[in-house]
Order: C-alpha cells, then sequence, then structure tokens
C-alpha cells in the first residue's frame, strides 16, 4: 500500500447500503488531499455507519454508543497532528450523544464529524431514530412515530457550528467535495449525509433523496446566518445539499493557552522543576 | 498537643482564617492537622474548622478542644461542652455568652476603626498567636499570599492589634515541622498527578472532589496540562480514554453519582486496554446524599462497577502522603498494565490539611516511553502475550496502525465473533492481574507485632485507627494492632492471613453502614471479622471514639 492510498476492508454492511458510498467517498477525499493513513484516526461509537473505521486502513478507535465525539476531540487535544475523523450514524450522534453533540459544537476543536443519517436504527434493526419521521411505522412505534424529528443542521447552526453540511450518499461527486472542504476546515465541522436504509426504512428511499435533492448553487451565501437557518429548515419536496452554513471562528487548540503554541500536548517536555517550584509553595 | 475549633456560618471567613492559622502554626515549627466540616450552603448555616497542632505527627481530629474561636452564638452552644476546663472561647464582645471560658474581644469595632470591618479574623489571629506564645516572624510572608497588596498593611495592623491585646496563655512548643508542606489531600492528589507527567483532565464539578480540579485548572498552565470541564462525567471519562489512547497521560474524578456514570466507560478501559487514572472522592451516598460530608462506601462499588469481567485496580488513600505517591504510582500501573487504576480518596482526607515531608521527586520515572517494541512481524495492538501485556502504540507515533476497540477483537482489534478468540482475549486480559498481585502493597501494620486485637481498616481512617491504637496499647489493657489497606483490590493477603492467624478479636472499622472491608475480606480469604465499628453518620471517626467503642465491649 503506498502511504497515501486508503483501502477498504471487508465489511458486514447489507448489500446496497447507502454505507458503502460514504466509505468509498471517504477514501477518496481523503487521498485527494494527500493524507498520510498513519496520521488519520477514525472514531466511533456503536451502531451500523460506527463501523466504518473497521473498514478503512487508518487509525481506529471505536467506543462506546453515544460517546465518540468525547474520546475524539481528547485525541485531537492530546495530538493535534492527528486529522481525527468522526465517522457514525444518526442514532449515536443525535440520540444516545445528543448532549456531545451540542457541547462539541461549543467547544470547536478542530475534527470533522460525518453523520450518514439513515433516519433509521439499523443495527437494532428498525426503530425510530431521532431524525425518523413523524407518523414513521416501525417495530417499537407500531401507531407510527409521535415526536417530531430532529433538524441537526437547524441545531448545529443555532448552536454556534462553523462548518455546517448536508450532503447525500447517491450524489458521490458532490459528497467528495464536501467531504473535502469539511476535513480542511479549520474547527468543527458537520456534514449531515443523507443515506438510504435499505433494509429497515422504507420511506427514505434513494429515489425518495433522488427526487429531491439539489445542489446549493454558487450564488448561495454560506456567511448569512439568519438565510443559513431558513435554508436548514427547508426540507420536504425540495431537500438542499451542500455547505449551508459555514464562519471562522477561533478552535479550541487558539483560545488554549496550553495549545496554542502549536506543539502537541504529547510532545511537550516534562518538566519537573516545575513540580518543584508547585510544591515548594507548601512549605 | 493542642487542638482549636473555628466555627461560624458559612460566608464569615472561617475558611481563610483556618488557613492562615494553619501555615503560621506549621511555620513555626508545628505539625499541623485541620479539617473541614461545612454544610452545602454558601452563606449561612454551620461550618467550622478543627486545626489540631502538636511537636509529633498529627494523623487525625480530635474532639477535646482547647480553644474556640466563635464568629457567632450558635458556635459556642454546639461546641462548649467539648473544651477543656483550661480551654478558651474567644469572641467578639457582640456575642451574649456567659461561660467564664470566654475571652471577649471588640474584634469587630477594633476592624472598623482600622477601616475595614473584614479584617476582624485577622485580629483573631493575632489573638491566638499571643495566646499560644507564638512569634510574628513570618506573619508578613504567610498573610501576603492569602490578601491582596492593598490590604497586607490593615491585616498586619490587624494581626498587631490582636496580638496586643491578650496575655499569652499556653506555653509554645518547638517541633521540626517548619521545613515540611502542608496541604490538602486532594491538593496532594493534584500535585501528584503533575507530578507524574499529567497532561489532561476531564471532569465535571462534583463535591467534594472539585477542589482537584480547582488546583489542576489553576496550574495548568504553567505545568502544561489541559483541564477540561465536562458537559457530565460520562463525557470526562471518555475523553480521558480518548486523550490517553492518544498518548497523554489522562485522569478523571468525581464523587460517587459522578462515577455511576463513569462505570460503562470504565470497562471501555479495562476492554480497549486503554490506561486510566480515574478518581472517586468519596461522600455519602446514595444519590445525592450528604454532598459535603465523608463516607467509604463505594469500595464495593467500585471494585465492580460495570458489566462484564475485566482487570482493574482500586487504591485507597490513606493520608496526605499516599495521596501524592500512590497517585503517580497509579499511573505507572495504569500504563504499565494497561487498565484502569481508581484511586479512592473521600471528603474527610481530600479537604483535611496535613504536614508532610516535602515529597522526593527523585523518586519519580517521568513519562515513562510506552512500549516501542512491536515484535517481528505485522504489529498487533492486542497481540498475545506470556503476561498478557501487549505492544501499546501511539497513533500518529508509528508507521502502524493503533486500534481501539469496545467489541470483542481479534489481535488486530478488529471485531470477532469467534468463541475461541473470545476465551483467548478474556484470559490474556485477565491474566495481567496475575503479573500485578506480585507488585501489590501489602497493608500497613500499626501497633503491637504479637497483637491479642486486631483492627482492620482501608484508606482516610489511618490516622484515626493509627492513634486509637497508640492510645490502646498505652492502656495497658490488651495488646492491639492494625492493618490499614492502601492496594484494596486487587486484595494483598499475605500480611493479612499472617496477623489474623494470631489475633484472637479482628475488629473492622470503616465509615460505611455494612462493612464492606469486611465483607470482600471474608469473601477472598474466608477470615471473618469478630467485631465491627461502623460509621455513617457522615463524619470521621476520631482516635478517642475507636478507643471508647472498643472499651465499652464491640469485642464480646
Amino acid at each position: 500500500m503506498s502511504t497515501n492510498s486508503f483501502c477498504t476492508y471487508d465489511t458486514a454492511w447489507c448489500p446496497g447500503c447507502g454505507n458503502f458510498s460514504i466509505l468509498e467517498c471517504l477514501n477518496k477525499a481523503l487521498e485527494e488531499l494527500n493524507k498520510d493513513p498513519y496520521e488519520v484516526l477514525m472514531v466511533a461509537g456503536i451502531g451500523q455507519a460506527a463501523k466504518t473505521p473497521q473498514y478503512i486502513s487508518a487509525n481506529s478507535f471505536c467506543g462506546l454508543h453515544g460517546r465518540a465525539l468525547p474520546a475524539a476531540v481528547a485525541a485531537k487535544i492530546a495530538n493535534e497532528k492527528l486529522t481525527v475523523i468522526v465517522d457514525t450514524g444518526d442514532g449515536d450522534s443525535y440520540g444516545e450523544g445528543g448532549n456531545h453533540f451540542i457541547h462539541n459544537i461549543r467547544r470547536n476543536v478542530d475534527i470533522t464529524h460525518f453523520v450518514h443519517d439513515n433516519q433509521i436504527y439499523g443495527l437494532t434493526k428498525g426503530q425510530a431514530s431521532p431524525t425518523s419521521a413523524e407518523g414513521q411505522v416501525t417495530d417499537v412505534q407500531p401507531t407510527g412515530n409521535i415526536n417530531t424529528p430532529l433538524n441537526p443542521v437547524l441545531l448545529a447552526i443555532a448552536a454556534g457550528g462553523g462548518f455546517v453540511a448536508k450532503a447525500f450518499s447517491g450524489d458521490k461527486e458532490h459528497l467528495i467535495s464536501i467531504m473535502k472542504q469539511a476535513i480542511l476546515y479549520n474547527g468543527y465541522a458537520l456534514v449531515d449525509i443523507l443515506q438510504p436504509c435499505v433494509s429497515f426504512n422504507k420511506v427514505n428511499t434513494f429515489s425518495y433523496y433522488s427526487k429531491r435533492v439539489y445542489r446549493l448553487d454558487d450564488g448561495y451565501d454560506a456567511s448569512d446566518k439568519a438565510a443559513a437557518m431558513q435554508k436548514a429548515m427547508e426540507y420536504g419536496d425540495r431537500i438542499p445539499i451542500g455547505v449551508i452554513y459555514q464562519e471562522q471562528k477561533r478552535t479550541f487548540h487558539e483560545k488554549n493557552k496550553v495549545l496554542s503554541g502549536g506543539v502537541p500536548l504529547i510532545d511537550k517536555p516534562a518538566d519537573l522543576s516545575t513540580v518543584q517550584r508547585l510544591a515548594d509553595e507548601f512549605i | 498537643m493542642y487542638n482549636i475549633l473555628i466555627g461560624g456560618a458559612a460566608g464569615q471567613g472561617i475558611e481563610t482564617t483556618a488557613s492562615i492559622l494553619e501555615k503560621l502554626l506549621k511555620k513555626s515549627g508545628y505539625n499541623v492537622f485541620t479539617t473541614r466540616d461545612f454544610m452545602s450552603r454558601v452563606r449561612g448555616g454551620h461550618n467550622f474548622s478543627l486545626i489540631r497542632f502538636g511537636t509529633e505527627i498529627v494523623t487525625s481530629h480530635s474532639d477535646r478542644l482547647d480553644g474556640i474561636i466563635a464568629l457567632n452564638d450558635e458556635t459556642v452552644e454546639l461546641h462548649k461542652d467539648k473544651l477543656k476546663d483550661t480551654g478558651f472561647i474567644l469572641c467578639d464582645s457582640k456575642l451574649t455568652t456567659a461561660d467564664e471560658r470566654a475571652i471577649k474581644i471588640d474584634m469587630d469595632a477594633m476592624a472598623k476603626a482600622l477601616g475595614n470591618p473584614r479584617v476582624s479574623g485577622s485580629i483573631a489571629v493575632g489573638v491566638i498567636l499571643k495566646l499560644f506564645g507564638e512569634q510574628l516572624d513570618h506573619v508578613r510572608e504567610i498573610i501576603r499570599t492569602f490578601v491582596k497588596e492593598e490590604y497586607l498593611e490593615i491585616n498586619l495592623k490587624a494581626v498587631a492589634e490582636g496580638y496586643d491585646s491578650v496575655e499569652k496563655r499556653f506555653p509554645h512548643l518547638e517541633g521540626k515541622f517548619g521545613d515540611w508542606m502542608i496541604l490538602s489531600g486532594s491538593k496532594a492528589l493534584a500535585l501528584g498527578a503533575i507530578a507524574a507527567g499529567l497532561k489532561f483532565y476531564s471532569a465535571y464539578p462534583m463535591s467534594p472532589a472539585t477542589p482537584v480540579m480547582e488546583y489542576l485548572a489553576e496550574k495548568g498552565d504553567e505545568s502544561g496540562l489541559v483541564v477540561e470541564q465536562a458537559e457530565d462525567e460520562i463525557a470526562a471519562i471518555n475523553m480521558a480514554i480518548g486523550a490517553s489512547f492518544a498518548g497523554a497521560r489522562a485522569m478523571t474524578g468525581t464523587s460517587g453519582g459522578g462515577f455511576c456514570l463513569m462505570v460503562e466507560a470504565l470497562g471501555l478501559s479495562g476492554m480497549a486496554e486503554i490506561p486510566l487514572v480515574a478518581v472517586d472522592v468519596q461522600r455519602p451516598g446514595p444519590t445525592t446524599g450528604l454532598p459535603t460530608r465523608t463516607e467509604q462506601s463505594d469500595l464495593k462499588f467500585v471494585i465492580s462497577a460495570s458489566q462484564g469481567e475485566f482487570p482493574r485496580m482500586v487504591i485507597a488513600l490513606r493520608n496526605h502522603k499516599d495521596s501524592f505517591y500512590q497517585t503517580i504510582r497509579a499511573f505507572e500501573l495504569a500504563e504499565k498494565y494497561q487498565i484502569p487504576v481508581i484511586l479512592l480518596s473521600d471528603q474527610y482526607l481530600g479537604d483535611a490539611s496535613g504536614t508532610v515531608e516535602p515529597f522526593d521527586f527523585s523518586l519519580i520515572k517521568h513519562n515513562q516511553p510506552v512500549s516501542t517494541d512491536v515484535a517481528d512481524g505485522e504489529y498487533l495492538r492486542y497481540r498475545f502475550t506470556e503476561d498478557g501485556i501487549s505492544p501499546r502504540l501511539i497513533p500518529g507515533k508509528t508507521k502502524n496502525f493503533v486500534a481501539a476497540d469496545s467489541d470483542e477483537h481479534d489481535e488486530r482489534g478488529w471485531i470477532t465473533e469467534s468463541g475461541d478468540m473470545r476465551i483467548q482475549m478474556m484470559d490474556k486480559r485477565m491474566k495481567k492481574l496475575e503479573k500485578l498481585k506480585e507488585e501489590l502493597q501489602e497493608p500497613e501494620f500499626l501497633g503491637d507485632e504479637a497483637c491479642d486485637t486486631l483492627l482492620l481498616g482501608w484508606g482516610s481512617v489511618y490516622g484515626s485507627i493509627a492513634e486509637a491504637v497508640k492510645l490502646l496499647n498505652s492502656t495497658q489493657n490488651g495488646t492491639y494492632g492494625a492493618l490499614v489497606f492502601g492496594d484494596i483490590y486487587p486484595l494483598p493477603q499475605k500480611l493479612l492471613k499472617e496477623k489474623a492467624l494470631s489475633a484472637k478479636h479482628i475488629i473492622n472499622i470503616e465509615q460505611n453502614a455494612t462493612g464492606q472491608l469486611a465483607d470482600l475480606i471474608r469473601e477472598q480469604t474466608g477470615i471473618t471479622c469478630t467485631g465491627s465499628i461502623l460509621k455513617y453518620d457522615g463524619r470521621q471517626i476520631s482516635g478517642e471514639e475507636i478507643v471508647e467503642k472498643i472499651q465499652k465491649g464491640v469485642l464480646s
């Protein structure tokens, strides 16, 4: 394997799953950005999408359900040279991990967060996810989901996210471009990726999305926050994909005194004279 | 040995006065031990600090008082019964007490005359120094560390006025501890972590663990470590694990309630074999319990917390020295065995100030490098080895891929559902305990080697047990010894079995309602305690209380 080629291992996904094209696009994006696989850390929690780190030749951290973000931001804090990518599902990111989602937007550590948003729980075989449509029937919601679906893009913009995008697994060329922008963005970048689940979601299918999604055109101004929030609410007959909102903000590393010097935390030399001085304060 | 109490309502400056006094008394040569008893409120209520000082090492508090500094009438009412006949009650003239031991001084009026009512605490400091025959040598240097420069002179004047307002009452005793350190258990723990090369600390505020985070945050910039206040304890521990995976020495800390939220990730540290130090500064539970008080009731919880089975180590901190050195050791063991190591402290130890010999930094193996031995051929993060310890590399620092997985996995770190692999991986992880058991530290033995009665304790009751054993052996009524556990899980058994064999009575002394150490000992060794002293009112047992209970007949 050459240094910057990312290969895919055998997977345990259903044939026809949107995860395949997302993984393919991710490999492509990393290769086109000339990323060294040994400096890439893929992080996930638990779920079907969360198996992605197991299927790509890079460092991998498959932690607990919902807890990918805390582990990922801390790894980046420890070693800023790592390209840290959280690649996982809507249940992991917005359900079990909802609290971490909100607060890591505020933290703004320079990581990338790809959410395979298939609006359904796949690994546990087809229950409603936080983004499932109202009325969607599942084994656990037999009379239809009565809860309002979460709009993660709108939430991320409202919480202060500096890079918030939406993409579709069926438009690979566009997805690769969005992924590259998200990885290059200096700060926390969210890409909510619409994706069909061939086994459990009979509503939001490939053709459902294909008929509705449209790319934002060059005239769209992603720096206008109020307009971006309007755009984020556009969901129905037409679904916009692209960078919905972008703004440059100071990152966690830039704001933190210890990290702002540019030396990775793990490379800072030990200094026993400081400890000795601290101890002397107690005499 | 002397013992004074400073009491009043929250917000009256008890903590500052106690902190200044303890430092001045230590500078003058005394060994000082200060305990802090406070309510879960910011203003009002009744709080007090006990400052005990003498010329030999003071290991715990005492309930017999030589003096009370009463900032309100309630303090006099609550504590006067514990005051010796020769003792004094220092208070403002406004207080209504008619107790003949009272020394009433117009401290508030004097402070106002000096130009700032807030310096009355410094007047009290001056009075105390004079009563105990102290000089004013160190006052300037100490007070300077507590007040802003512009308030220094007025406070020094206040101390001098207090000093001149009374006559000396107790003789100054010549101690040798002027050059020792005085610090709280939580600060000793935090300093130990910094000395061990801590780079990342994540926590959510919770009493009584917050002082650890506060100290690390205060010293973080100069020590080159990042302190992050997490959104919850689940995030806190997962962050610490993520940072550790990426090569930073990492720690998280909380009290029992927060630890409840951390348990799933504790298992992640065990399963993915990522070093982690987790601190539990215990307080009475269950649930919110008594937030600002003390207990030792999380032992059985932390030794079994999280689903499934994985190797872990639990170290109970007995005193301030332990808080420093055992924290360093916790990092070394966590890294060597790639396991979670849990440090059990409690409110009593965490908030109490103790006097300790200056820490010896030459003993510290700083930032032990992670193994670079990847063996021949393909790098396997979870390679099977003789002792179960696999080569751990740091992602990004090697041309190998480093994996971590909470699923059962193979040697590469990939998901597996193979039954054979499952057994091999479980055995590999559990095998690490065998080697760990070889380097366990036996409990500390105190008292008479040929004891009839063996007292057993763990963690912070060390100080009170040490004092009780001394008192009991001086009564010539039986012979007493004690074993106090620091390393507690896995349980070191050698010395316990040896001492239990010859003892007629074995009594466990614990700050909990069910005798958790006694249970653990019985489960692991079959040794049964013949009596027990259990205290769970949120207040630490004293040496005198232990003696009293034993004399009243726990030995039956």
